[in-house]
């Protein structure tokens, strides 16, 4: 598929099963077989029926889950419940510090490195102004609206220089419109500091818009079942929704996505 | 000041100056109770005069010690008790029904134990505290968001930096729920045990001028104990206001 030197991440025959608690033998198989290769510096976006598996598989790759079978290796090397340095997550839920002021926020993603104070400044100043936050230093979250929280997670993975970020659903929460310019401003954030970013979403426009391959997944247990490449140029936005691509991609998202959509639905109906 | 402040204010002088009149008139007698101007002036006297300042001074720094070992211990067991679920539903029971426990029934027992010292005395405030600092810990332990738990292991941040930096943070408004408590109970402890038998401080004093027909000391007192405790209390809540505020929670 792809030379070696080229893959950030490698999904090899990864199957995840949980034990429904205090059943044992009562085991749900959320995702797999499953594997994947992220490119380097590519943004790669997952859809998929909800109860797909998304999550986990995000959780998988972050190394906040272990795999029940195969293995995902990061940079070369076998990720097993470890979390591995140079990988930063922003999830759907509110993770702000809600004791800490904007720019402590920011600043707590820092905390362990042995960076100087002078470097340390730089860098949240730097993720402040970056996500436009400058006004509201120090603001706390409860002040701002859920778009500003949001941000400030994401400044808060910044500063660490995360080699690759993964998005849990992160524009979830937001009304259409913040998603769009939110969606922007990731395209933005992606191309300035080259890492590999794995978006999760449940919006097929999202995936499409902001993604280079975009990776379907079945109802669960989640596998792919398509891999859909946009062949978008590096520099875009959010404009790019007005082009015929556009719905072309959609299309085939949608495509391939309803009958495992209406699958999912019928399994949930019937439970 | 908001109406219901005005009101607080107005009902209190009202109060204030309907027992000032019912001494004064004599309806109540002074045997019975000094009319309030009296009673602050005797507090003031007391307090220039230093007759009793080692009473005042050995019931507060007793207080205070079983005020802070309430919450050094109280809050040490909650994070314990939080990561070791089979013992804090073993023991949950207790903590529920802790405060239907006379824990003045153990005084007797303590000072066989440790004498007639300061120590048993430290201990009743500290038992009545402990278990209510235990309780607000655990509830806001439980309080904090997953989401948080995974950002500290992303962070790749170890289980005391997580308690330290994250947990303990998010419940502070909690545990000073249950600091609020823990003053008011150290109090509650140390001034019953003395009343009970001691051999000095406030609770001490008050009964021994309870017993003398002293009302020139005891009222003063009272007044001082309430004053303190109400104090305390007051800047305490609104520290805990103040964390609630700037979490939007208010």
């Amino acid at each position: 598929m792809s030379d070696a030197a080229s893959v950030h991440v490698a999904l090899k025959g990864v199957d995840k099963v949980f034990e429904r608690s205090g059943r044992p033998g009562d085991v749900v198989h959320a995702v797999g077989p499953l594997d994947l290769e992220l490119r380097k510096g590519e943004f790669f976006a997952i859809v998929g029926p909800s109860g797909c598996g998304k999550s986990t598989l995000l959780e998988l790759i972050a190394g906040l889950a272990v795999a029940t079978r195969g293995e995902v290796v990061f940079e070369g090397k076998p990720i097993r419940g470890q979390i591995p340095d140079g990988v930063g997550v922003v999830f759907q839920e509110d993770a702000c510090f809600p004791w800490l002021t904007v720019s402590d926020n920011i600043a707590f993603g820092l905390r362990r490195s042995r960076l100087g104070k002078e470097e340390r400044h730089a860098r949240v100043e730097g993720a402040l102004t970056m996500m436009g936050l400058t006004a509201f230093a120090d603001s706390y979250p409860a002040q701002l609206s859920g778009g500003m929280r949001q941000r400030v997670c994401i400044a808060r993975t910044l500063v660490r220089q995360p080699r690759l970020i993964l998005l849990d659903e992160p524009f979830g929460a937001l009304d259409q419109q913040t998603r769009l310019l939110m969606g922007d401003e990731v395209l933005r954030l992606w191309r300035k500091t080259d890492a590999t970013v794995f978006l999760i979403t449940h919006a097929l426009d999202e995936a499409a818009m902001l993604a280079d391959r975009i990776g379907v997944m079945s109802a669960r247990p989640g596998r792919l079942i398509d891999i859909v490449e946009t062949g978008w140029p590096r520099e875009r936005d959010s404009r790019i929704v007005q082009e015929d691509a556009f719905g072309t991609v959609t299309a085939r998202l949608w495509r391939t996505l309803r009958e495992e959509s209406l699958k999912a639905i019928g399994k949930t109906g019937a439970a | 000041m908001t109406r219901a402040a005005l009101f607080r204010s107005a009902l209190f002088v009202l109060v204030v100056a309907l027992l000032e009149i019912l001494c004064r008139v004599g309806i109540i007698d002074k045997l019975t109770m000094q009319p309030p101007h009296r009673i602050v002036i005797d507090l003031w006297r007391i307090l220039a005069s230093g007759s009793l300042n080692a009473a005042i001074a050995k019931t507060l720094g007793n207080a205070a010690t079983a005020f802070v070992l309430a919450m050094v211990v109280g809050v040490a067991s909650g994070v314990v008790l939080h990561r070791l679920k089979l013992v804090r539903e073993t023991l949950d029971p207790l903590f529920a029904t802790y405060y239907a426990i006379p824990i003045f029934a153990f005084y007797p027992l303590l000072i066989i134990l440790f004498g007639l010292g300061d120590a048993p005395q430290i201990l009743i405030g500290f038992m009545l505290g402990v278990v209510a600092v235990i309780v607000n810990t655990l509830n806001g332990l439980d309080r904090v968001p997953r989401t948080l738990m995974k950002t500290a292991r992303i962070a790749r941040m170890g289980p005391v930096a997580t308690v330290w930096s994250i947990s303990l943070p998010y419940a502070a408004p909690y545990i000073l729920t249950g600091a609020k408590l823990a003053v008011a109970y150290s109090l509650i402890g140390i001034i019953g045990a003395e009343f009970i038998m001691s051999r000095g401080g406030m609770g001490y004093e008050i009964s021994f001028a309870y017993n003398n027909f002293d009302n020139a000391t005891m009222y003063p007192l009272i007044l001082l104990i309430l004053l303190v405790s109400i104090t305390i209390n007051m800047l305490l809540a609104r520290w805990e206001k103040r964390l609630m505020i700037r979490r939007g929670q208010r």
